[in-house]
C-alpha cells in the first residue's frame, strides 16, 4: 500500500489521513491496556498520575501495591482457588475435548452436525444464562456451591475452546501415517500415543490454553455456581471494582496482563510449528 | 478364471466367505461404532454439566408446583368454585385452606408461597405471613371464614382467592408474561401499570445498545483490518499483536482499566481538564451511564470484529481495484464498487458475532453502566441473587437464549459454524 510517486496532493492526503486514523484505533486498542501499567507503581492510592509521577520522580513510584497483593490474605486465596480450578478444569476439558475430536475428525460419523452444535454450545449460549441454568441444577443436585460445581462448570465452559483447535488440527493430519503404523504391528492405543499424539500435540496444548485462560478468566459462572470458598481472582477483582475500588487491583491487572503476554507468544510459537509440520511456511 | 465365472451371476464374495456388500457393511458399522464411542464420554458431559441446566432453566420458567404443593386440599376444593358469581368460597374451602395453612406455617412454607404470589398480586406476601402467624390460634369449632376474614379483610375478597386459584396449575404462563410487561388475571392477560413495565424498554435498550456497540466496532474495526491486509506481512503481524494483546487479556483487566480511565477523577477528564478543553467543574459523565457501557464494551469486542473481517479482506484478490482503476474509476468508486461488496461477508460475520456476544453481557455493563447503561442479563442475575424471583429470571434468560439462537442460526446460515477460528 506504499503511496506512488505519481500520487495527486488528495491522495497524499487521505493516505497519511487515513494512517492517522488507524494510529489513534490501535490506540484506543492498546491505551488502556498500557496506562494501567504505569499507574499499578503509584506511590499514592490514587487512580491518576500524581505530579510527582509525571516528573519522572523516583519518590512517586512504588512497589506497595505489588505488596498488597503478595501478601494480603483476600488477594492470596483467590489466586490459591484460581490456580486449584482452573488447571483441574483444563485436564477436564483436554481429555474428553481431545478423545472427542479424534472421534469426529473420522469420515464416517453419524449425526456429526448435530454433536458438533452441541459440543460447540456453551461458547454460543451468553455466559448469564449458562450461569443461571447451572445455578438452578447444580443447586438441584448438591453441586452448588462446591469445588466440582466449579470445576464442572468450567470444564464444560472450555470443552468447545478443545474442539475447535483440535479438530483443526486433525484436518491437516495425514491418515496414512496411523494405517502405516497398524500396518508395522502397532495397536490402536499404541499408534495414537506414538504416531497421532506428537503430531497433534501443537493443537492439544493450544487447546489447553485456550480452556485455561477460559477458567482462569470466567467470573460469571462462578459468582453464581460458586460460594464464598471457590472465590477465583477474577470473583475478587470483581467485587473489588463493584465496591471500593483499591489500587491493588491495578498491580493485579499488570501481572495478568503479563501473562497473557507470555500466553499469546506460546501460542504463536505452537501455531509455526503445527505449520511448519504440516509443510507449510511459517505466517 | 473359472470362478470368476462362476461368480459372475452371484454375490462378489470377500476373503471370508460373506459377501462384500455386507462385509463392507459391517466394517462401516464398525467404524461409526468408534467413531461414536469417542466422542460418547464428551457428550454425556456435556449433556450434564450443561445442557441439563439449560433446560432446568427453561422448565423453571413454566413450572409453578408451589401453589398445588403447599395447598394441595384448598386446590382440591377450589376447583368447584366459579369466581364469576362474584361470591366467596363456600366454608369446605375455608376448612381445606385452615387445614393446609396450619401445616405450612409449621413448616414455614407459607413465607414462600406468599412471595410467590407476590409477584402476581401484590400484597400477596404481607397477607400469607399475616395469616401464618394467627392460623395455630383459631378455633376449629366456629365458622373459618369469618375467622379468616377476620385476621385480614383481603380474605373476604373474591379477588384473592380468584389470584390462588389461577395460579394453582403446575404450570404458568406467568413468569413469560411478567417479562413482557404483561400479567395474568381472571379476565384475562393485562398490561402490568405504566409504572411496573420495564422489561420491554430493558430488552429494546439492550438491543439498541448491542447495536450501538456493533456499529461502532464496525466503524473502528474496518479501517483497522484494511489496513492489516494491505501492508506487507512483516509489517501487519506486528500490528496483529496491537489486536490480538487486548483481545488475550483479561476482561476484567480491561473493564478496571476503564473504569480508571473514565472516572470523574480518572485519567481522561483531568487530562482534558490540564489541557484547558474542560473547565473544572465541567467534567464529562463517561462513567456510569450508558457512554461508559458503549466505550468500555466497543473496546472489549472490537477484535471479534477486525479477526473475520481482516480474513476475508486477506482473500480479496488487489488486482479487482487495479482493475477498476485502470478502466478510470475514481478511487472512491472502485472502493465503494468494486472492494465494499467483497468484504460484506465478513462484514456479516463480524457483526453477527459482536451483536451475539453484546447482547448477552454482564461484566463490563454492571461495572461500568451504572443504572442507564444496563443489560436484561444485570436484571437476570438480580432476580437471581437479590430478589429471589427464579421464576422470572428463568423466563428472561429463555427470551434472551431464543433471541440469541436465532441470531446464530442466522451466523451458521452465512459464516457456518465451521469456519469458526480462533487467534
Amino acid at each position: 500500500m506504499a503511496l506512488p510517486s505519481y500520487a495527486s496532493t488528495g491522495q497524499r492526503i487521505w493516505y497519511y489521513g487515513f494512517r492517522t486514523i488507524c494510529a489513534l484505533i490501535f490506540l484506543f486498542l492498546i491505551g488502556p491496556i498500557l496506562i494501567i501499567i504505569p499507574l499499578s507503581f503509584n506511590a499514592q492510592d490514587f487512580f491518576t498520575f500524581t505530579p510527582e509521577m509525571l516528573r519522572l520522580d523516583p519518590a512517586g513510584y512504588s512497589l506497595k501495591h505489588y505488596e498488597d497483593f503478595f501478601t494480603n490474605p483476600d488477594w492470596q486465596r483467590p489466586l490459591r482457588n484460581s490456580f486449584m480450578i482452573a488447571p483441574m478444569a483444563t485436564l477436564l476439558s483436554v481429555g474428553f475435548g481431545t478423545l472427542a475430536a479424534i472421534g469426529l475428525s473420522q469420515s464416517h460419523v453419524p449425526f456429526r452436525g448435530a454433536i458438533m452444535a452441541i459440543l460447540i454450545s456453551p461458547m454460543i449460549v451468553p455466559l448469564i444464562i449458562s450461569a443461571a441454568g447451572m445455578f438452578f441444577f447444580y443447586s438441584r443436585i448438591g453441586l452448588q456451591g462446591t469445588y466440582w460445581g466449579v470445576v464442572l462448570a468450567h470444564a464444560a465452559l472450555g470443552i468447545p475452546f478443545v474442539i475447535i483447535t483440535v479438530t483443526a488440527t486433525l484436518v491437516g493430519f495425514d491418515k496414512s501415517l496411523t494405517r502405516a503404523a497398524a500396518n508395522l504391528g502397532a495397536g490402536p492405543v499404541r499408534t495414537f500415543f506414538k504416531v497421532q499424539m506428537p503430531l497433534i500435540l501443537p493443537g492439544v496444548i493450544s487447546g489447553g490454553l485456550f480452556a485455561f485462560i477460559t477458567s482462569f478468566d470466567e467470573v460469571v459462572v462462578v459468582l453464581f455456581v460458586g460460594s464464598a470458598g471457590q472465590k477465583t481472582l477474577p470473583w475478587q477483582m470483581f467485587t473489588g471494582l463493584r465496591e471500593q475500588i483499591s489500587p491493588t487491583i491495578l498491580a493485579v491487572a499488570t501481572i495478568l496482563v503479563a501473562i497473557s503476554v507470555l500466553l499469546l507468544t506460546t501460542l504463536e510459537l505452537l501455531r509455526r510449528r503445527s505449520e511448519r509440520l504440516r509443510g507449510m511456511s511459517p505466517g | 478364471m473359472t470362478s470368476a465365472t462362476d461368480d459372475a451371476t452371484g454375490p462378489v464374495l470377500a476373503a471370508d466367505g460373506t459377501p462384500l456388500k455386507r462385509s463392507l457393511n459391517r466394517a462401516l458399522r464398525r467404524q461409526k461404532l468408534r467413531a461414536l464411542m469417542l466422542v460418547a464420554p464428551l457428550l454425556l458431559f456435556i449433556l450434564i454439566t450443561f445442557i441439563l441446566p439449560i433446560g432446568d432453566m427453561l422448565f423453571r420458567s413454566v413450572e409453578n408446583q408451589i401453589v398445588s404443593e403447599t395447598l394441595p386440599r384448598t386446590v382440591v376444593a377450589l376447583e368447584d368454585w366459579d369466581e364469576t358469581t362474584g361470591e366467596l368460597p363456600d366454608e369446605a374451602v375455608f376448612a381445606a385452606f385452615h387445614e393446609d395453612m396450619v401445616i405450612a406455617a409449621d413448616q414455614k412454607l407459607h413465607t414462600r408461597l406468599g412471595s410467590r404470589l407476590n409477584y402476581e398480586v401484590s400484597g400477596m406476601s404481607s397477607l400469607f405471613r399475616k395469616t401464618g402467624r394467627r392460623v395455630d390460634r383459631m378455633d376449629t369449632d366456629q365458622p373459618f371464614r369469618d375467622q379468616f376474614i377476620d385476621v385480614d379483610k383481603d380474605w373476604g375478597d373474591v379477588e384473592t382467592w380468584s389470584a390462588i386459584k389461577l395460579f394453582s396449575p403446575e404450570y404458568t404462563p406467568g413468569y413469560f408474561l411478567n417479562s413482557v410487561d404483561r400479567t395474568l388475571t381472571p379476565d384475562g392477560i393485562e398490561k402490568r401499570p405504566e409504572d411496573q413495565r420495564i422489561y420491554v424498554s430493558l430488552f429494546w435498550r439492550t438491543m439498541v445498545l448491542s447495536f450501538t456497540i456493533t456499529f461502532s466496532c464496525l466503524l473502528l474495526g474496518y479501517p483497522v483490518a484494511f489496513l492489516l491486509s494491505n501492508l506487507p506481512l512483516r509489517s501487519s503481524n506486528l500490528l496483529m499483536i496491537l489486536v490480538l494483546l487486548p483481545f488475550w487479556t483479561s476482561l476484567l483487566v480491561r473493564t478496571s482499566a476503564w473504569k480508571v480511565l473514565l472516572q470523574d477523577q480518572g485519567v481522561i477528564n483531568n487530562t482534558l481538564v490540564a489541557i484547558g478543553i474542560l473547565s473544572d467543574d465541567g467534567r464529562l459523565a463517561l462513567i456510569n451511564n450508558a457512554t461508559g457501557t458503549i466505550i468500555a464494551m466497543t473496546h472489549i469486542l472490537l477484535p471479534f470484529m477486525i479477526l473475520p473481517l481482516f480474513s476475508v479482506m486477506k482473500t480479496i484478490p488487489p488486482s479487482y481495484v487495479r482493475a477498476a482503476k485502470s478502466l478510470g474509476a475514481t478511487d472512491w468508486t472502485a472502493f465503494w464498487r468494486v472492494y465494499f461488496p467483497q468484504t460484506v461477508p465478513g462484514i456479516g460475520a463480524g457483526a453477527i458475532l459482536v451483536f451475539i456476544l453484546a447482547i448477552g453481557y454482564y461484566i463490563t455493563p454492571e461495572l461500568v453502566g451504572g443504572t442507564s447503561g444496563i443489560f436484561i442479563s444485570n436484571r437476570i442475575a438480580y432476580h437471581i441473587s437479590s430478589s429471589l424471583n427464579w421464576g422470572l429470571a428463568a423466563a428472561l434468560g429463555s427470551t434472551l437464549l431464543a433471541l440469541v439462537l436465532v441470531l446464530y442460526w442466522l451466523y451458521d446460515k452465512i459464516v457456518g459454524i465451521d469456519n469458526v477460528k480462533l487467534g
